[in-house]
């Protein structure tokens, strides 16, 4: 499978001359399969750019949403297909405890807050609810979990025969009332057995150790938080992702060096950047 | 892949290990899955030491008797309502593990319930009185 970053940053789009290297669009992976089955993690301002590449002759695409905050929805108004009345839209994403995902998704799709309601969307829509176990799309075998972050979170782990793993926890705090962490075994740890042995783990990278000490329980990954996690669930290849919004593009070139020689992962590492494509 | 605890159980483990009143979880099978330090004067072992124990093994490890020193049978004990009824209770016990002294306990057991009415296991918290 080949996996593209679309958008990089983590809660608010940056656009700007600091952080046109790293990128400043919200979450948005596009993961294509060797048999041409397109998955779309995460529908962050990313996502508009994403569905111009998805050619005409496409049929069916499915875009799986790890929660519902804004930064991972706000692009999804501005996705091609659902404006394309032969084209399959799957939307995967979790419910609350109250709400379907319908009626969520449709707080954001109706006016005020956008002029076309969900219900109006020409494509054919099919909506799923995750946490599901396993499911099939396509080539592609899917689980989700909830993880730790605010509000109803899954994370992906996407499977390919012959048993290549792309894992994406882009919003994740695992370390999340733990002492000192990682102290817990894979299978007491938030994203333990999704990240399990991974190829490719795109995973949440937001903080310094410092600001991560003023954001607890906000949701997101220290750096070394990050790294740490990685190690224990022995991933092959990590990539940093959800960068904040504070971080120029010269930030992040120094917090990834110092992080990454501090840790000093024995596998490797490859700071997410809008445009980049990854081999699975 | 493997399976993990569900996030409500690792959190709810995550709380546990922070506050100072003892608490126990059991899994929906009623493994008792883990126990943090203040339960560990309840249960005369540290968890780190036995890790997970099935349901039979600690249930014959703690003897538990009512306000009028009655024998309380396996399925009224507080965690086992909780687990079968799939309903909060709360009581008085006096309770003891092996041939140690007795304590005088509240005990409020409560069911965890997930997404979709997922049946999670069990928190247990004690009170001394």
């Amino acid at each position: 499978m080949q996996a593209t970053l679309w958008g990089t940053r983590g809660s608010l789009a940056t656009p700007g001359p600091d952080t046109a290297r790293y990128g400043g669009n919200t979450s948005c992976v596009a993961v294509r399969g060797r048999e041409g089955t397109i998955v779309v993690l995460d529908a962050g301002t990313g996502i508009r750019r994403m569905a111009a590449t998805i050619d005409a002759s496409v049929r069916r695409v499915d875009v799986l949403l790890t929660h519902l905050h804004m930064d991972h929805i706000q692009g999804l108004g501005f996705f091609a297909p659902l404006y394309r009345p032969e084209v399959e839209v799957h939307i995967w994403g979790p419910a609350s405890i109250q709400l379907s995902l319908q009626t969520r998704l449709m707080r954001y799709l109706s006016p005020p807050l956008f002029p076309i309601g969900l219900r109006e969307l020409p494509c054919e829509l099919h909506l799923h609810e995750v946490p599901c176990g396993e499911v099939d799309i396509g080539e592609f075998r899917v689980a989700t979990a909830l993880v730790c972050h605010p509000g109803p979170t899954v994370g992906y782990r996407i499977s390919e025969a012959p048993g290549k793993v792309l894992t994406y926890l882009p919003d994740h705090e695992p370390a999340l009332g733990a002492r000192a962490f990682p102290s817990l075994p894979r299978a007491w740890t938030s994203g333990g057995a999704l990240a399990e042995g991974s190829d490719l783990l795109i995973h949440d990278s937001q903080y310094t150790t410092q600001e991560y000490s003023n954001h607890i329980g906000w949701g997101h990954s220290s750096l070394r938080h990050m790294l740490d996690f990685g190690t224990l669930v022995e991933v092959k290849h990590l990539v940093p992702f959800h960068h904040d919004p504070g971080h120029s593009d010269a930030d992040l070139d120094r917090l990834m060096a110092e992080a990454i020689d501090e840790a000093k992962p024995v596998y490797r590492v490859t700071p997410g950047r809008e445009g980049m494509a990854f081999e699975v | 892949m493997s399976t993990s605890k569900a996030i409500q159980i690792i959190l709810a483990r995550q709380l546990a290990s922070c506050v100072a009143m003892p608490i126990l979880l059991v899994d929906a099978e009623g493994t008792l899955i883990f126990y943090n330090e203040p339960a560990e004067a309840i249960m005369d072992r540290r968890f780190e030491e036995t890790g997970e124990i099935p349901a039979d093994e600690w249930n014959r490890g703690v003897t538990v008797v009512d306000e009028h020193r009655n024998p309380i049978a396996p399925e009224d004990r507080p965690m086992t309502v909780a687990r079968l009824q799939r309903r909060p209770i709360s009581r008085t016990i006096w309770t003891r593990s092996g041939d140690r002294d007795w304590r005088h306990l509240q005990v409020t057991a409560f069911p965890l319930v997930g997404e979709g009415g997922h049946f999670l296991g069990v928190m247990n918290i004690f009170w001394e009185i």
